[in-house]
């Protein structure tokens, strides 16, 4: 523990997800840990930061024109995260590893003229005390660890990288309220419509557990939604299966990417780009009726066989210990 | 109407990719256009296709890239796609180009570019399939000053002003700016066209310029290992599964897979 000062964004800020949940787990082992929003922050949100041990959130006070759907774009976000570390002289600044996060963080490391460091799969320090991450590249099959050589270090972090824990002791939290000036030219959001989140399932970045659907499905995800809702699973599905309409989000390394503990591939080939989104996940099993299909060659765990047949037998019994339980 | 398309050499996704000395291995033979830029030259070629006679004879197409020489490759496949330009800005300095090198060095080629003429539109992949970062688009337009429309999966140009619909992690939006600027698509956005055989032929003869940092008026100190703010110190395989444990279904494989995930605590 040294005295650094973490900045974690939440951005929205209306709850803190497991994903910040585990920034600020991580943010604690460098130093003190404090939250940049764009917005203020629910009851709620208040309360978990401060069981996470987060005193300060640092609220950006923008523009007029900004602060309404606008106040999302990568642009503004960047320009709160640059400002907000002037002003705490913040030494480490970690994020999300979402698409608009990603942005967000690349554009305030430029702004600042400071080290970057996208889909982090771990933070620490090295003997120096410079900031390092490592990442897991090339659809999971290297590790690499680079070190930020700049004072400050911008980092956005992989979900799942870490347990969250709550701090040792809760802390009251106080918002504070910074002006943020933007002048970088942004496009104009004519229409913005938030994703419903299906409050009964997990969200596939988060997940500890995620089942995904291919081809193999035929158009029919009632299988793999029966055995993730026994697992408390998240569903997915492959790049081909949302192509064809049947689902709406692909696990690839161009959609989510995600290393939760356990991957459940049902139907999937485990096509190159299928492969770079799930192939640093911890546990990883197939479901395929093609005894050729490449994804065999990854997986910890293989039925040969049809799905249909395969995963409700599997939720059965998932059922039947859980309510023996 | 000039478009330049920013294009990337890339290890094939299907060859085996590794690190030597924690840099990535670039070996001929097994580098490919990134992926991802085919729908970014598509996007280009559209815009181009929508526009009337006059304008269409008088726009340009041009594919830019930063890399060694086989970086040609990448090149030679953007005007198979039908591209009027191919770029190739070259130099031992920009090797080690972190996020923000990068983007400097293409910012320097377009406005390089634009020494002959206005550049209207940048248009990017979502990504590129060795680093996966997505940051370098909204990074150029930056650099250049422009507003940055990043991961469409529709556009539209009219009266000069880009409409785009995108998915974000949030929401669905729908982004204006009046050109010029940086567009960034998914790879949702269209399906890229097939090269046919004539621009196949003349894909082999086109000319392809080769800049250096200082044609494009770039500091070397910006960008490759001097500029660079991070470095990677370490890069290793990662050790291999131990074999897969394959059960054939003869009726009890979903209880097979159920003792499986309870036996390894992960229920």
């Amino acid at each position: 523990m040294t005295n650094r000062t973490v900045l974690v964004l939440l951005d929205p800020a209306g709850e803190v997800r497991s994903s910040i949940l585990e920034l600020l787990t991580i943010g604690r082992a460098l130093g003190r840990v404090e939250a940049v929003t764009l917005e203020s922050p629910s009851v709620e949100a208040l309360a978990q930061l401060g069981a996470h041990g987060v005193e300060t959130v640092h609220q950006a006070e923008l523009p007029a024109d900004l602060r309404g759907d606008a106040r999302h774009l990568s642009g503004v976000v960047a320009a709160t995260l640059a400002a907000a570390v002037r002003r705490t002289d913040a030494d480490v600044v970690l994020a999300p590893s979402t698409f608009a996060a990603k942005e967000a963080v690349a554009l305030a490391g430029q702004a600042l003229g400071a080290g970057v460091v996208i889909d982090a799969a771990g933070v620490s320090e090295d003997e120096q005390g410079r900031i390092v991450g490592t990442k897991r590249v090339f659809a999971g099959s290297w590790d690499t660890t680079s070190v930020v050589t700049t004072d400050v270090a911008l980092l956005t972090v992989r979900a799942n990288t870490v347990v969250p824990k709550p701090a040792d002791a809760a802390v009251a939290t106080e918002v504070e309220g910074f002006a943020v000036s933007v002048d970088a030219p942004l496009p104009t959001v004519t229409q913005r419509v938030p994703v419903v989140r299906d409050a009964a399932r997990p969200t596939l970045e988060e997940a500890a557990t995620v089942i995904a659907g291919g081809r193999g499905t035929g158009g029919d995800f009632g299988p793999v939604e029966d055995l993730a809702d026994a697992l408390g699973a998240a569903v997915g599905a492959s790049r081909d299966a949302v192509f064809e309409g049947w689902f709406d989000r692909y696990v690839g390394q161009t959609g989510v990417t995600v290393a939760p503990r356990l991957y459940i591939g049902a139907g999937i080939s485990g096509a190159p780009h299928h492969r770079g989104g799930m192939q640093a996940s911890q546990v990883i099993v197939a479901v395929n009726s093609d005894p050729e299909a490449p994804i065999f060659e990854i997986c910890d765990f293989a039925v040969v066989g049809d799905l249909a047949d395969v995963l409700p037998q599997a939720a059965e019994v998932i059922r039947a210990h859980k309510a023996a339980r | 109407m000039r478009i330049v398309v920013l294009v990337k050499y890339v290890p094939d996704i299907n060859a085996d990719r590794r690190f030597e000395d924690c840099r990535v291995v670039r070996s001929p033979g097994e580098g490919t256009l990134n992926e991802l830029d085919e729908n970014a030259l598509e996007a280009a070629l559209r815009i181009v296709d929508s526009l009337d006679d006059d304008a269409r004879a008088a726009a340009e197409v041009v594919a830019l890239t930063l890399a060694p020489e086989q970086g040609d490759l990448a090149l030679r496949k953007a005007y198979q796609m039908g591209v009027d330009r191919g770029v190739r800005v070259t130099d031992d300095a920009l090797a080690g180009s972190d996020y923000a090198g990068t983007a400097a060095a293409l910012a320097a080629a377009v406005r390089r570019l634009e020494a002959d003429g206005p550049v209207d539109l940048v248009v990017t992949g979502m990504a590129a399939l060795d680093g996966l970062g997505s940051v370098v688009p909204a990074l150029v337009a930056t650099e250049l000053g422009r507003p940055a429309l990043t991961f469409a999966k529709k556009v539209a140009l009219a009266d000069g002003v880009l409409e785009v619909v995108r998915e974000t992690d949030e929401a669905t939006e729908t982004l204006t700016a009046p050109l010029p600027a940086v567009l960034s698509v998914a790879d949702t956005a269209n399906t890229p066209r097939m090269p046919n055989f004539k621009l196949i032929m003349a894909a082999r003869t086109k000319t392809i310029e080769a800049w250096s940092l200082a044609d494009v008026g770039l500091d070397a100190g910006l960008v490759g290992d001097a500029g660079a703010r991070t470095a990677t110190t370490h890069a290793a395989p990662r050790p291999a599964k131990p074999e897969v444990e394959l059960v054939q279904d003869k009726g009890e494989g979903g209880k097979a897979l159920a003792e499986f995930l309870l036996r390894h605590d992960l229920v």
